[in-house]
């Protein structure tokens, strides 16, 4: 599974318009609570969907059933054509997941800490860094990083290696205008390759014609 | 995936390595608590040195086995309150390959310094200096099988409740035949014969839950 020039470049051969997620009857029971069910959506190639209700909806459990961190107990996510249950790793590859947590390690370096992701995914720390504003930092400990520049380094990550599905949990959390405007651009671009956005969110985010599912 | 799952690996192996340098404190309470053990016996069973050489052998291995469980719970644990486990169990590397490099890094930080750390608590419980090599060679099978099955513990109680209490009670049991092979080789060579054979089923243990181990914490690993 390369995702240097796979799912992207595939993707501008595809007519806009065109379901690169289906949700199909998707429940999901935490506990003996069922959060949602019987939920049925799809966003198209360039699409995006913002995920809006009260707190404890289930926005951030949708996205992590979708993601597939989250068993579904019932329906089907279908990611580019392929259920996501048939094949499991190549979903996780397909797809970015940006959590409520920033997943960043205090002792590690800014670079080093978007490096390790690199050597994962692929792409440059170098770029990535630039497209969150955070070169200036980029030696720095992650321990010394403001709440606003950790989210940003955690942006950063969707700045590497191009994956055809975004899944953001409150990305513009704790972010300056300079910065929400930055994730705009960002967003744009993965758009006009032909990716596709779902983001939970309270705060406007910079998403022109996305759809809404009020949870 | 960029590097491919030894490319996977080797990052994950790294990023372990660079913590552990950054924040020695974990290595270091282990290696201390190791030794402080082995220098609490005399005042125990008393300084005759004869009492203490015929006990030597199994307190070193009880010791550093106790010991390399110290970091044990962190190994997920830290992954998980951070956010990290989620994108690490999307990163596309196979769970078990994870898992691998998991292992490897415990023993690398852990084991590794306990086995520097072996001489010292040998001249405390008056090992004959003949046996210091075969104990050295025991404790570094015996703490690479602890950190096969302690990660294998790791990922069954990530999330449990008491997770930290409920590790050892999991791991130690399956660590008896480190105990055993690994005090019958010191053992043997403090009284002049052969460690090899024991050296050697250690080494088969080794062997057995290389491969199976990280296999089965893999499949055990998940952020639910």
């Amino acid at each position: 599974m390369e995702t240097e020039d796979g799912p992207l470049a595939r993707g501008r051969n595809l007519a806009s318009g065109q379901p690169i997620l289906d949700v199909l009857d998707l429940a999901c029971i935490r506990g003996d609570r069922a959060i949602f069910a019987g939920l049925s959506f799809s966003v198209p190639a360039g699409g995006a969907l913002l995920l809006t209700g009260a707190n404890g909806a289930g926005k951030s459990s949708l996205l992590r059933v979708l993601a597939g961190l989250l068993p579904a107990a019932g329906g089907e996510v279908v990611l580019e054509g392929t259920p996501a249950r048939s094949d499991p790793a190549g979903h996780a590859l397909r797809l970015r997941y940006i959590s409520s947590q920033d997943a960043l390690k205090p002792a590690l370096t800014v670079a080093e800490n978007l490096a390790f992701y690199a050597a994962l995914w692929g792409g440059e720390v170098t770029p990535a860094l630039e497209a969150l504003g955070l070169s200036a930092l980029a030696g720095l400990p992650g321990r010394v990083l403001s709440t606003g520049q950790r989210r940003r380094l955690a942006l950063a990550r969707l700045a590497l290696a191009p994956a055809r599905l975004w899944l953001l949990d409150e990305p513009s959390l704790g972010l300056d205008a300079a910065s929400v405007s930055r994730l705009g651009t960002l967003m744009a671009r993965h758009r006009a390759a032909g990716g596709a956005i779902l983001a939970a969110t309270h705060l406007p985010l910079p998403l022109p014609d996305a759809q809404e599912l009020k949870l | 995936m960029s590097g491919g799952v030894f490319g996977g690996f080797l990052a994950v192996l790294g990023r372990e390595w660079k913590l552990a340098l950054r924040h020695p404190s974990d290595t270091l309470a282990a290696v201390l608590f190791f030794v402080l053990v082995a220098a609490l016996f005399p005042f125990g069973v008393g300084p005759a040195p004869e009492t203490l050489s015929r006990l030597a052998p199994g307190a070193l291995l009880a010791a550093a086995l106790l010991a390399a469980l110290l970091p044990l719970d962190r190994l997920f644990g830290a992954e998980a309150e951070d956010g990290s486990l989620d994108q690490l169990l999307l990163s596309g590397l196979p769970r078990g390959v994870l898992a691998a490099a998991k292992a490897l890094g415990h023993w690398l930080t852990t084991g590794v310094p306990l086995i520097a750390a072996t001489p010292i608590a040998a001249a405390m419980l008056n090992l004959p200096v003949e046996a210091w090599g075969v104990a050295m060679v025991a404790l570094a099978l015996a703490t690479a099988l602890l950190s096969l099955l302690g990660t294998l513990g790791a990922a069954l109680t990530l999330g449990a409740r008491r997770g930290g209490v409920l590790l050892p009670l999991l791991v130690l049991p399956l660590a008896i035949p480190a105990v055993i092979f690994g005090a019958a080789a010191i053992e043997a060579a403090s009284a002049g014969l052969s460690a090899a054979p024991f050296l050697l089923l250690l080494g088969a243990g080794v062997s057995l839950a290389a491969p199976l181990a990280p296999l089965a914490a893999g499949a055990a690993l998940s952020s639910d």
